[in-house]
């Protein structure tokens, strides 16, 4: 078997291993979901109010008074599901690893010059920050997200993006290669473990609050609204949220991950544009890919002015990672694979 | 979210600045001063941040004068409503459009006003001294206590001696620290760290300020030439010899340095079975002013530095060279002609112009495609691979008046058929000659003769010299630095205190510690447990529980409110 076979059998186990810990979590998810909506109709009938009064009473904010409000006396996980996530994603990381430089050795190369090295790399490295994310506290709803968007890629990498392993372009035969690409995968990596406890942060910050979009009429769509009636936030589907940790700290973690991202992409930025200026003989030209990089920094720059901004911090600011992820997959698919400009390097026709 | 947590009374640097009562004044003076506390305000700053970035998404969606003229020409003609209006607001300009330049140029504004005052403000508090131990702990999100057999003023000195000490990073200072004797046997130490924090955001905002003042010089001073040269040839920098030349209003063209510059050979691989690209090497022979000839070697990625210029190998292609006799047995046209490549096994396409040289003669026209490795397919012919194994060229033939003596300018890559006639067959076809190198074949309709030469490389060259990329490269590598210290150097304050006590189980000593920490800090509680321990004058005890009533316990709780 030539290296190139051997990598792309490695890559469809990684994927294997990951879909198998997509299910683990899952169902860790669903289990703490399920015992905590147990718990709560084992109790009185009167928990569920005490439990939201406690959790608004969190929000505004007494010192300590939150952790005590919001955490059960015992773990409702379950540790055979979250032991087989652990166990599975490790193991997809160390089979994605060896894909990887199997991929590397085959072409002869640094392995990031086309959507499918891309890919492959930047799941690697999501997958790698979630494990180290979730090496002292699991984390089964980021797990989900994360693992998630990691299988989706690889299969639309193994499916859509595939190109065989071989030499580049004089245009990619340089050091940066290395060093502009692979900065930007790992902050799209970075971006989506980000994007994922931007999500959990702003659906935590919802049940914390007590508040739900469903709650209110939606007027002519009203009839859509009722349908999602089970969806609420607030309601018996979500009570594996008070299993997270509260809506602050997830926030102080989107921020730490996004400030590492952010100056990653910066890097990026810089990297592209010196790059560019060996290459094209030109530092910027608004390329596609070149303006679509800006957008992202942009946005993710608005992100950290948002938290700083009094009426902006929180939620709001979370919407805007939101848009900034947006952005980020945008600019590696749309712009790839639709407009074509001087980065059209994804070898597809 | 911040604000919320900082205890009270702390409203000094640390704090955000409250919000100006923003009552307008009577007058232009009072309505200009709203206006530049809104432009330098926080929200007005996020609101054109935001607006920056969906004012850069049409350019990728409508196509843009300067990256792709052909395809706004092609636009234009296809949308014939919509066109002509998106044309005036700019959206084929996008980046040197009106509005685009508004919100950024209004953005700089808003951020040189929101950070000028923030510097001097910081440039205060350089030279300023920790704060006060306040009196009361109780608020602060990291607190801790431990108890020490020392004297109050021993163990604050102690304290001190810590904080100062350099950790993590050597030879630095880690804490500004003070001392301050509270009286009736209290003694208690403030400590500050963390100026870079706010000192590395000042500078990211001020390179990016410098960046764009650099990028501007490098638009008034820059110039960029295009030229296209036949191996065997050369050019010399000199505006009048470049194809197209491009410059900056303030660039001097007496100030090109005269240098000359040959093409030897031209080297190319491709992959031989996907036909891919692997290598293009330019060699070169470069005449400075003054000094001997020098060989160089032109790559992509890796441009030639020439007369302070950069010179980069942009493409390359096949120009057949070619000789054209007219019937009088002129010779009318000998040299090379570029073709350009339409696909990656270089099927090229050109333009032979002839000029009438003999009297009576027509101006000949031709036209057709190169193909470096031909093979017959049905009637036609294509090329199957870049390299010129079996080159081919497949022209048809033009006679009559090329305007060549117009005086306006031609694209020589096309012919303008308005005034020619094409050469027939007897059934009306189109005349197909067909050349490989060194045949000689006659022209129809008694135009002449041709005969193709050899087979040159060609290479395109651009030649471009921007004396602000080492500024632009600073400034953005400034900005890089003090991003990273303005999210990651901590900004802390810790306070200590010390008191005698008359319950002397423990230890004589009390000793109490706060912090405070701008932002999210994890490290705070670690910090402060440390700095505790060291101060109270005992290592730890090696379990992380040490019993009750042993002298120099430490126990610090976290509060995070």
């Amino acid at each position: 078997m030539s290296a190139a076979d051997l990598s792309t059998l490695l890559v469809w186990f990684a994927t294997t291993a990951f879909t198998i810990a997509l299910l683990a979590w899952t169902t860790d998810l669903a289990r703490i979901a399920e015992r905590s909506t147990a718990r709560r109709s084992a109790a009185a009938p009167v928990a569920e109010p005490v439990a939201v009064g406690a959790a608004v009473g969190a929000r505004t904010g007494s010192a300590g008074g939150d952790r005590a409000a919001v955490t059960p006396p015992a773990p409702l996980r379950s540790a055979r599901a979250e032991g087989i996530g652990r166990s599975t994603g490790t193991l997809g990381v160390l089979l994605l690893l060896a894909g990887v430089v199997a991929r590397g050795i085959a072409a002869g190369r640094w392995p990031t010059a086309n959507m499918y090295e891309f890919t492959l790399v930047g799941v690697l490295v999501a997958m790698g920050v979630l494990t180290v994310v979730q090496r002292r506290r699991a984390l089964p709803f980021v797990a989900v997200v994360v693992t998630g968007i990691s299988v989706l890629a690889l299969a639309l990498a193994l499916l859509v993006f595939y190109v065989q392993a071989e030499a580049v372009q004089p245009a990619l035969q340089s050091y940066w290669l290395v060093l502009h690409v692979g900065v930007a995968i790992i902050a799209t990596g970075v971006f989506t473990v980000g994007f994922a406890s931007s999500v959990l942060q702003v659906l935590r910050d919802g049940r914390e609050a007590g508040r739900s979009h469903l709650d209110r009429s939606w007027g002519a769509a009203d009839p859509v609204r009722r349908a999602l009636a089970g969806w609420k936030v607030t309601g018996r589907r979500f009570a594996w949220l008070d299993q997270v940790p509260p809506a602050r700290a997830l926030e102080s973690l989107t921020f730490r991950l996004l400030s590492v991202g952010f100056v990653l992409w910066t890097f990026t930025l810089i990297g592209g544009a010196i790059w560019a200026e060996h290459a094209w003989g030109r530092y910027w030209g608004w390329d596609p890919k070149e303006v679509g990089t800006f957008i992202a920094w942009v946005v993710y720059a608005a992100y950290l002015h948002a938290r700083t901004t009094r009426g902006w911090s929180g939620r709001r600011a979370a919407f805007i990672v939101w848009v900034g992820y947006a952005v980020v997959l945008a600019n590696f698919t749309v712009i790839n694979l639709v407009v074509t400009g001087k980065h059209s390097y994804s070898g597809l026709g | 979210m911040n604000a919320t947590r900082r205890p009270e009374g702390l409203d000094d640097a640390f704090a955000e600045a409250p919000a100006e009562p923003t009552v307008p004044a009577i007058g232009l003076v009072g309505w200009a001063r709203w206006a530049w506390r809104q432009l330098t305000s926080m929200r007005v700053a996020l609101l054109l941040l935001m607006l920056l970035a969906v004012a850069a998404v049409p350019g990728t969606m409508v196509p843009q004068r300067a990256q792709s003229p052909e395809k706004v020409t092609a636009f234009l003609a296809a949308h014939t409503t919509a066109g002509p209006w998106l044309d005036r607001l700019g959206f084929f300009s996008v980046y040197t459009s009106v509005w685009f330049s508004a919100i950024y140029l209004l953005l700089f504004v808003s951020l040189v006003g929101c950070i000028v005052p923030r510097v001097r403000l910081h440039a205060g508090a350089l030279r300023g001294r920790p704060p006060r131990t306040p009196a009361r702990f109780g608020r602060f999100p990291a607190q801790g206590s431990g108890r020490s057999d020392d004297e109050p003023r021993v163990v604050v000195e102690r304290a001190a001696a810590v904080l100062r000490a350099p950790h993590r990073v050597p030879f630095v200072r880690a804490y500004r620290v003070d001392v301050h004797d509270e009286g009736q046997g209290t003694w208690s130490v403030s400590a500050e760290r963390g100026y870079l924090r706010e000192t590395g955001n000042l500078v990211f905002h001020l390179a990016l300020v410098g960046l764009l003042v650099a990028v501007a010089a490098g638009q008034l001073l820059h110039y960029r030439g295009q030229v296209l040269v036949v191996a065997g040839h050369g050019f010399a920098n000199a505006q009048s010899q470049y194809d197209t030349f491009e410059r900056g209003s303030a660039f001097d063209p007496s100030s090109l340095v005269p240098f000359t510059l040959a093409l030897e050979s031209f080297d190319s691989s491709f992959d031989p079975t996907t036909l891919a690209a692997r290598d293009f090497t330019a060699h070169v022979t470069l005449t400075e002013p003054g000094a001997a000839p020098q060989p160089a070697t032109i790559k992509v990625n890796h441009p030639l530095t020439a007369g302070g210029a950069l010179v980069y190998l942009q493409g390359n292609g096949y120009a057949p060279d070619l000789q054209v006799t007219d019937a009088a047995g002129q010779v009318a046209f000998s040299g090379p002609v570029p073709f350009l490549p339409q696909d990656s096994v270089y099927t090229s396409r050109g333009v032979v112009k002839v000029p009438d040289v003999s009297g009576g003669q027509r101006q000949i026209g031709l036209t057709g495609y190169l193909l470096p490795t031909a093979v017959q397919m049905g009637t036609g012919w294509r090329s199957v691979n870049p390299q010129p194994q079996d080159p081919l060229l497949v022209l048809t033939v033009w006679s009559g008046d090329l305007g060549l003596d117009t005086g306006v300018p031609q694209n020589v890559y096309t012919l303008d058929t308005a005034k020619l006639t094409q050469s027939r067959t007897a059934d009306g076809q189109p005349v197909t000659i067909l050349l490989r190198p060194g045949d000689t074949v006659q022209l129809p309709d008694g135009l002449g003769q041709v005969t193709f030469k050899a087979l040159p490389r060609y290479v395109a060259l651009d030649l471009r010299d921007d004396p602000a990329t080492g500024w632009v490269l600073a400034f953005a590598l400034t900005a890089l630095a003090g991003l990273a210290a303005s999210l990651f150097a901590p900004r802390r304050r810790l306070w200590i205190r010390a008191r005698s006590t008359t319950d002397r189980d423990q230890g004589p000593t009390v000793v109490t510690a706060a912090g405070l920490a701008r932002g999210d800090d994890l490290g705070l509680d670690d910090e402060l447990d440390r700095v505790l321990a060291a101060t109270v004058g005992r290592a730890p005890a090696p379990d992380d529980d040490p019993p009750a009533g042993t002298s120099g316990e430490v126990s610090a709780q976290e509060a995070r409110g």
